[in-house]
C-alpha cells in the first residue's frame, strides 16, 4: 500500500494497463503535450510516446467514433473527455454506436472502450461545467458506468474497466483529484465492475452514496453516532450494472434508507434506488425511502446559491434523523 | 484474385479487365439488383418490416469498389448497405434472412436490413445515424496503421451525411493523421427529399477534399469500370502513402428513399427518373461487354439465371429460418469475458 492522490491512483492505472497490453491506448484533447488539463495523464507521452497517447483537436464526437472505431478493430482505446460536460457532443457515438455494437451486430463486433474524466459539482464552474452526468448513461442497456469515490477504487476500478470487453462509462470528479488514500501498489489489483462496497457498518439506516456525497455522508454519520444513530454506508461504485443485492441486505438489516444524490433528484439515482428498495424489500422498511438530491435548478455560479444547489451535510443528518424517527427513534431497533 | 484484377484496374486504359472479371462485375450487380426486387417484394407481402432502403440504381459504386479490394480490408456503410455488404461477400442468404428478421441472419435478426454485420468479410456495419460511422471509419484506420498493417477501410456514405459536422471531423482527422480510409461518398442527388442544392453550398462534395488536403476527384456512379479505376487508384495510393481519399460518386437511386416513399416522386419528376434510367449501371455495362465481345448474350444468360437461383435460394432460405427464441432479446447486450 501506498498513500497517493486519486489523480496519481489514475495515472497508475493508465501506466500499469499500457504496460501490461500493448493494444491500451490513451486519447483525448490534451492528453500528451500539457499531460491532461487535470494532469491524470501527466509522464505518460513520455513513457509511451505519442502513437499510444494521442492528442487530438476539439472533435468529441469524432474522437470518441475513432475510439470506438479502434475498438471494432481490436484495439482498447481509452477516451479522455476532458470534461463529461462536452461528452454530450458524442452522445450519439456513445448511446447508438458503442453501446449498441454488440447487440445489433449479434454479438460480432464488441467495443472494448473506455470513456474517462472528471464530471460532477465542481467548485463555482456554473452550469456548463458543474453537473452530474452519469444519468445521461446509466439509462443505456450496453454500457456500464463507474463513480469511483476513493483513491483506491480509481486505480482497482479503471484497471477493470480498461481489462472490460464492453464500452464503461468511467466518471471521475475535479474535487476528488487531489484527495489522499491508501492505493495498493501491485500491478494485478483490481475491483470487479459491478460491486458495491460498505464503507461503514451501521445498523439503524442505510445511507447510499457515492464521490463527492460519500464524504459527505461520512461526516453525517459520525455527527449522527454522537446521537447514538449507526449509519451504515453503502457505496454502490458501479452505477450500471447496479448491486442491488449489497443494497437490499444492508436494508434488510437497518430497515430504513435515505439516498443522496448530487444531481437534480428528477429521475435520478435515488429514483431508481428507491424503485428496487421498494419492489425488493418493502416488507423490510419500516419507514419510506428518502432521497437528499441537489435542487432542481441548473447550477448557478454565485456560491451562496450554489451552496444552495448542493446537497450539504445538514440536509443529509436531517434526511437520516426523519426516516429514524418515523415509528419512534430507531436506536435499539 | 482482386488484388491482380486492381492492378489491370490501375495500369490500363482500356477495359482493365478480362471476360472473367467482367462476368463477375456483372453478375454482382445483377445479384445485388435481384436480390433488392425480391427484398421489395418480401416487404410488400409484409414478410420484412420497418425501414427498408433499396440500393436499385447504384450497384456500380458497391461493385465497382470492392472488386478492387483485398478480402482483409474493411468496408463500413450507411443503412442502404444491401449492397455494400453482399459485394464484400456474405452469403445472401443470411442477408435475406436478416431482413425477415430470423434467427439465421448475419446479425441473429438483432440488427435487420439498417444493421448488417459480418465479421468473415470485414464488413462493419450497417449504421443508420447519417454520418456517425464516418469516425467510425477513421478509428478503424487508426487501429490498421497503430498495428502496422496494410489494409485499407472504404467508407460508403450519401450526400445527405456531408453537411453533418462528423463528416468534417472524420475528413480532418483522418488527414491530420494520415490514415487509410477512403471516403466513397454516394451521391445520389438526394437525401430523403432534400437534393444537395438544398443542403449543401458547394454541392462538389469532392471538393471538400481539397480543404482537408486530401487527395480527391469524382467518378460516374453509373459506370462500373470508372469507379473501379477510381477506387482502385485510391486504394492502390492510401494503401502506399497511408492517407486518405475522397471519391465522390455520381449516382442515382431508382426507387423512393424507402419502401415507405414508394413512389419517390414528390421532390423529383418522372421525366428525372426516366431521364437517370437511361444510364442504368447494369444496363450500360451489359450493353458494354456484348459490343466489346468479352461475354456472350448466352453467356449473360447463364450468368442471369445463376444470380436468379442464388436470390430465389436466399428467399426459401429466410422463408424457412426460424424467429430467434425469447431468449436472445437479453444475449448480447454485453460481452461476457
Ligand atoms: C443524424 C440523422 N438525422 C436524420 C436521419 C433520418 N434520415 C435517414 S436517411 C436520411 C437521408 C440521408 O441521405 P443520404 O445520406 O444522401 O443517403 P441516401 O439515403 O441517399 O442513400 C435521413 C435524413 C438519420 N437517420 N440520422
Ligand atoms: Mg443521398
Amino acid at each position: 500500500m501506498a498513500v497517493m492522490t486519486y489523480r496519481e491512483a489514475l495515472n497508475m492505472a493508465l501506466r500499469e494497463e499500457m504496460r501490461r497490453d500493448p493494444n491500451v491506448f490513451v486519447i483525448g484533447e490534451e492528453v500528451g503535450l500539457y499531460e491532461g488539463a487535470y494532469k491524470v495523464t501527466q509522464g505518460l507521452l513520455k513513457e509511451f510516446g505519442p502513437q499510444r497517447v494521442v492528442d487530438t483537436p476539439i472533435a468529441e464526437s469524432g474522437f470518441t467514433g475513432v475510439g470506438i472505431g479502434a475498438a471494432m478493430a481490436g484495439l482498447r482505446p481509452v477516451v479522455e473527455m476532458m470534461t463529461f460536460n462536452f461528452a454530450l457532443l458524442a452522445l450519439d457515438q456513445i448511446v447508438n454506436s458503442a453501446a449498441k455494437m454488440h447487440y445489433m451486430s449479434g454479438g460480432q463486433f464488441n467495443v472494448p472502450i473506455v470513456i474517462r474524466g472528471p464530471g460532477g459539482p465542481a467548485a463555482q464552474l456554473a452550469a456548463q461545467h458543474s453537473q452530474s452526468m452519469e444519468t445521461y448513461f446509466y439509462h443505456v442497456p450496453g454500457l456500464k458506468v463507474v463513480r469511483p469515490t476513493t483513491p483506491m477504487d480509481a486505480k482497482g476500478l479503471l484497471k477493470s474497466s480498461i481489462r472490460d470487453d464492453n464500452p464503461v462509462i468511467f466518471i471521475e470528479a475535479e474535487t476528488l483529484y487531489n484527495v489522499k488514500g491508501e492505493v495498493p501498489e501491485d500491478p494485478d489489483f483490481l475491483i470487479p465492475l459491478g460491486k458495491a462496497i460498505v464503507r461503514r457498518e451501521g445498523t439503524d439506516v442505510t445511507v447510499i452514496a457515492y464521490m463527492g456525497m460519500m464524504y459527505r455522508a461520512l461526516e453525517a454519520a459520525e455527527e449522527l453516532e454522537k446521537e447514538g444513530i449507526s449509519v451504515e454506508l453503502v457505496d454502490p461504485r458501479t452505477l450500471r450494472p447496479m448491486d442491488t443485492e449489497t443494497i437490499i441486505n444492508s436494508v434488510r438489516k437497518t430497515h430504513r434508507v435515505v439516498v443522496v444524490e448530487a444531481g437534480a433528484g428528477f429521475a435520478g439515482m435515488g429514483s431508481e434506488i428507491a424503485a428496487s428498495v421498494t419492489e425488493q424489500a418493502f416488507d423490510d422498511l419500516d419507514a419510506p425511502v428518502e432521497r437528499v438530491t441537489g435542487a432542481n435548478a441548473p447550477m448557478p455560479y454565485a456560491r451562496n446559491l450554489e451552496r444552495l444547489k448542493t446537497p450539504s451535510k445538514d440536509k443529509i443528518v436531517a434526511a437520516i434523523r426523519r426516516v429514524c424517527c418515523v415509528n419512534g427513534h430507531a436506536n435499539g431497533s | 484474385m482482386a488484388k491482380t484484377l486492381t492492378r489491370s484496374a490501375a495500369s490500363s486504359s482500356g477495359f482493365g479487365v478480362d471476360a472473367e472479371g467482367a462476368k463477375r462485375l456483372l453478375s454482382d450487380m445483377l445479384l445485388i439488383r435481384r436480390f433488392e426486387e425480391k427484398a421489395a417484394e418480401a416487404y410488400a407481402l409484409g414478410k420484412i418490416g420497418g425501414f427498408l432502403h433499396l440500393y436499385i440504381g447504384e450497384e456500380a459504386v458497391a461493385v465497382g469498389a470492392t472488386s478492387v479490394l483485398r478480402p482483409d480490408d474493411y468496408a463500413i456503410s450507411a443503412y442502404r448497405e444491401h449492397g455494400h455488404c453482399l459485394a464484400k461477400g456474405s452469403d445472401p442468404k443470411r442477408v435475406m434472412a436478416e431482413l425477415h428478421g430470423r434467427r439465421d441472419g448475419l446479425s441473429k435478426g438483432k440488427g435487420g436490413s439498417m444493421h448488417l454485420f459480418d465479421r468473415s468479410t470485414n464488413f462493419l456495419g450497417g449504421h443508420a445515424i447519417v454520418g456517425a460511422h464516418l469516425p467510425i471509419a477513421v478509428g478503424v484506420a487508426f487501429a490498421i496503421k497503430y498495428r502496422g498493417g496494410d489494409q485499407v477501410i472504404v467508407c460508403y456514405f450519401g450526400d445527405g451525411a456531408v453537411p453533418e459536422g462528423e463528416f468534417h471531423e472524420a475528413m480532418n482527422l483522418a488527414a491530420l493523421w494520415k490514415l487509410p480510409v477512403i471516403f466513397l461518398c454516394e451521391n445520389n442527388r438526394y437525401a430523403m427529399g432534400t437534393s444537395v442544392e438544398r443542403a449543401l453550398a458547394q454541392t462538389e462534395i469532392w471538393k471538400f477534399g481539397q480543404t482537408y488536403g486530401v487527395p480527391s476527384e469524382k467518378v460516374d456512379g453509373m459506370d462500373v469500370l470508372a469507379v473501379r479505376d477510381a477506387v482502385g487508384r485510391a486504394v492502390a495510393r492510401t494503401r502506399q502513402e497511408k492517407i486518405p481519399a475522397l471519391i465522390e460518386a455520381d449516382t442515382y437511386r431508382y426507387r423512393g428513399h424507402s419502401m415507405r416513399d414508394p413512389a419517390g416522386a414528390v421532390y423529383r419528376t418522372k421525366e428525372e427518373v426516366e431521364r437517370e434510367k437511361l444510364r442504368d449501371p447494369i444496363v450500360l455495362f451489359r450493353d458494354k461487354i456484348l459490343s466489346a465481345g468479352l461475354l456472350s448474350e448466352a453467356d449473360i444468360r447463364a450468368i442471369e439465371k445463376d444470380v436468379n437461383d442464388r436470390i430465389d435460394e436466399a428467399v426459401a432460405f429466410a422463408d424457412a429460418s426460424p424467429e430467434p427464441p425469447g431468449e436472445w432479446l437479453f444475449t448480447d447486450i454485453y460481452k461476457e469475458a
